[in-house]
């Protein structure tokens, strides 16, 4: 599943069924009812402690929403699992395969993509091409390929698919217009589409978003999300990093607030609500 | 968007006709000058052919560099080392083998000359390979120490007397030590046409010649005929990098220099396409300097100081790094200025007032430009030591390109990194109504609501 690069819709509604045929089946199919698994892990960086001990899952077929004060460390527990930063302590399990301390493309490859919070565009290079790097596995990455006269057709064949799908991706998150654009000439909340753009073309089975919507007009961010809730009905996976609390509440089936490094509480978002605790934590108390 | 830019935009043809406009002025230049010096129909073109030679070199080389440094943002400061590399290795495996007494020293391995060529490049390759395996992992600068540390290490290592003689395959071979290395091989114009046959119709163009240089006319058709295969070099690189650069792999190095965790996390092995584009251009560039030395009967280690290896990234800043067009335009436009363009105006100069005396010392030129505000004896004196000033007149170019044109000459018109155009498919009617995809809009046109709902999976799905 993860490899391939193209998940058919039946693959993908196998995963919906599956997991609501092992919803109570605990312990025994977890790794198909929980496709990221975050064990005991913990990072510092000189004397602060960014995660510490922080444990949680995520459900298929969720959003999943990561919530915390600023500086909890949310960010860095996704540069954790996704492999941009090696944790001192703890594991991550993907589809059932420990993951940890691999390469963020290895990762990537296993179908776990994530987007950053200060939205990384490749300045010099238009949406266009932005957009064109990100499908994976690519006949033409084959340097040989490209080159080859004969075989560089195949490479045409498939970039004039990808083309395709990339304009109908720029159409829907409304950036056709700047296509041609350098990405460095994107606006904030451009940029923020773009990059959430791009991770969805690799096609990936769980999207770890940090903040996808600071900057994104309301119109937009709701269109956003009912795309987000599609996928997710089709099987796809998200966690999502907010501050925007109303945006959580009302989009999540789950929510998990961290705190200092360490998961202070987690549950549905009526759960969280009635959580003093959490509310102490937004409010500025010392916990 | 300032006015600079549309200098280059206008001429017509394009870039291709802004390297013939740029390539022809060169010539022109040079005729000009040689009928200024008085040369008579062989020294004007034994100037084109060298002329030639220097902007093929170049050319060439400013192409691979661009791989490197344009495309995938590799700080390359090592060029001379990949080049000395390539010749040796060429030489090496190419010498005939060693018969004692002979004018050689060493010999080498007696192989034919294209076996030599490619062992030169796989050479200067695996070169590249053992030094990028390391420095590749680590931030852009370590890359930078380790090439130009090489590039050295290889210079002393081919003086050093160990490597001047030793015994492979039980024949005598070396690198010659300090006092060079005699290219005795078949000269490479000679083993090409032998290997195709044209030998004798080669030897026909040479009496041919005979019509317009009566005298040993055979230097003079080897060096324009030399010329003409580098151009034909020039050519086949840019060939292949437009074609690497324009490709799914070109994409990749290119989000590779913007920002490589970005290609990383997007799922591209980053190190992998690294080693490759950097091995690709360790072996252009070991080619090059095989075609550079390969007709000039020696070669020594001290050819190979860093100062080519400058001269190479002037070259690329010149152009504009990142355009393949441009790469080729400052090969050009280095080699026939500020490479090969002091010596000439030196000579002009010499020639046109044959009677000057300049100043045999500083203080003897600087002394009656203070004492009697006679610029005279200083002007001279500078145009005296034109060629020693020579990297003084690249570094103030250096400084004025920095200022006034830090893209380069073309490095403004970004090549897109994808085998086909990138506009809207003729298939895919445009949301709003259809507008021209293929003109450039630029940004920020609000062109209505173009919500699209047949739309449903965005594309995520692929049908
Ligand atoms: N590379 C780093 N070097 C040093 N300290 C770091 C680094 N990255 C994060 N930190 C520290 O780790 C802590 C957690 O940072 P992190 O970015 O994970 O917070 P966050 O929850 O994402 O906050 P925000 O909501 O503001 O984005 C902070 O105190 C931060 O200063
Ligand atoms: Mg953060």
């Amino acid at each position: 599943m993860s490899d391939a690069s193209n998940p058919s819709v039946d693959d993908v509604a196998n995963k919906v069924d599956d997991d609501a045929l092992g919803a109570f089946a605990s312990g025994v199919d977890t790794t198909e009812q929980f496709p990221l698994q975050v064990e005991g892990l913990r990072k510092s960086f000189g004397g602060i402690t960014a995660v510490d001990g922080a444990s949680f899952e995520v459900e298929a077929g969720t959003l999943t929403g990561l919530i915390g004060p600023n500086g909890a460390g949310k960010s860095t527990t996704f540069n954790l699992i996704t492999g941009m930063l090696k944790p001192d302590a703890g594991t991550v399990t993907f589809n059932g395969e420990d993951i940890t301390g691999l390469e963020p493309h290895e990762i990537a490859n296993r179908g776990m993509v994530r987007t950053f919070q200060i939205a990384r565009e490749l300045s010099d290079m238009t949406v266009l091409e932005n957009m064109m790097l990100a499908p994976k596995h690519q006949r033409g990455e084959a340097l040989w390929r490209s080159v080859t006269p004969v075989l560089r057709d195949d490479v045409r064949e498939q970039e004039e698919e990808l083309l395709e799908r990339v304009w109908e991706v720029l159409d829907f998150f409304d950036i056709d217009h700047i296509a041609h654009e350098y990405a460095g000439n994107l606006s904030g909340g451009q940029r923020k589409l773009l990059e959430m753009a791009r991770a969805l073309l690799t096609d990936p089975d769980m999207l770890l978003l940090d903040e996808p919507f600071a900057g994104v007009n309301p119109t937009l961010e709701k269109k956003l999300l009912e795309h987000v809730h599609e996928l997710r009905e089709q099987g796809y996976t998200f966690l999502l990093v907010e501050h925007d609390m109303d945006l959580i509440m009302n989009n999540c089936e789950h929510v998990i607030v961290l705190h200092q490094g360490q998961v202070l509480t987690e549950g549905t978002p009526d759960d969280i609500r009635s959580n003093e605790e959490v509310i102490e934590a937004y409010l500025g108390g010392t916990v | 968007m300032s006015v600079k830019e549309d200098i280059t935009a206008r001429v017509p043809g394009g870039d291709t006709g802004l390297i013939v406009l740029v390539l022809a002025s060169a010539y022109l230049l040079y005729l000009l000058a040689g009928i200024g010096l008085g040369y008579d129909l062989r020294g004007q073109l034994n100037s084109i052919a060298t002329l030639t030679f220097y902007i093929g070199v170049f050319a060439m080389l400013s192409l691979a560099l661009n791989l490197h440094w344009g495309y995938t943002g590799l700080f390359n400061i090592g060029i001379v080392g990949f080049m000395a590399v390539g010749v040796y290795v060429m030489a090496l495996v190419s010498k005939p083998l060693y018969v004692a007494g002979g004018a050689a020293q060493v010999g080498g391995l007696g192989l034919p000359l294209w076996v030599g060529i490619l062992a030169g490049m796989l050479a200067a390759a695996i070169l590249g390979f053992v030094v990028a395996l390391p420095a590749l992992r680590l931030r852009a600068d370590y890359l930078a120490i380790v090439t130009i540390a090489m590039s050295e290490i290889v210079r002393f290592s081919f003086l050093s007397g160990d490597l001047q003689a030793f015994s492979l395959m039980g024949t005598r071979v070396g690198f010659g030590g300090g006092s060079g290395l005699i290219l005795d091989f078949t000269p490479p114009l000679e083993a090409l046409f032998q290997a195709f046959g044209l030998w004798g119709v080669y030897n026909g163009l040479v009496d041919a010649f005979r019509a317009i240089v009566p005298t040993n006319p055979k230097p003079v058709v080897d060096g324009l005929i030399y010329g003409l295969l580098l151009l034909g070099f020039v050519v086949a690189f840019y060939w292949l990098l437009k074609r690497t650069g324009e490709s799914p792999f070109g994409r990749v190095l290119k989000a590779i220099r913007e920002d490589e965790d970005v290609a990383n996390a997007l799922g591209k092995n980053t190190d992998g396409f690294k080693i490759k584009s950097f091995m690709l251009g360790c072996a252009l560039m070991g080619l090059a300097g095989i075609l550079w030395l390969m007709p000039q009967g020696a070669v020594t280690p001290n050819f190979f100081r860093p100062r080519v290896t400058f001269f190479v990234w002037i070259a690329l800043i010149i152009g504009g790094a990142g355009s393949n067009t441009g790469s080729v335009l400052g090969g050009a436009v280095f080699a026939a200025v500020l490479y090969q363009g002091p010596r000439y105006f030196q000579n002009l100069v010499s020639t046109v007032f044959p009677n000057l005396d300049s100043p045999s010392g500083f203080g003897q030129a600087i002394s009656p430009l203070i004492s009697s505000f006679d610029p005279v004896p200083f002007l001279l004196y500078t145009i005296d030591s034109i060629r020693q000033l020579q990297l003084v007149v690249m570094g103030l170019v250096l400084i004025w390109l920095m200022h006034n044109r830090p893209e380069g000459l073309l490095g403004h018109r970004k090549e897109t990194a994808s085998v086909i155009p990138l506009s809207r498919p003729k298939s895919m009617v445009a949301a709003d109504g259809g507008a021209d995809e293929s003109v450039r809009t630029d940004g920020g046109v609000d062109e209505g609501d173009s919500t699209v709902d047949r739309e449903s999976n965005g594309g995520v799905d692929d049908e």
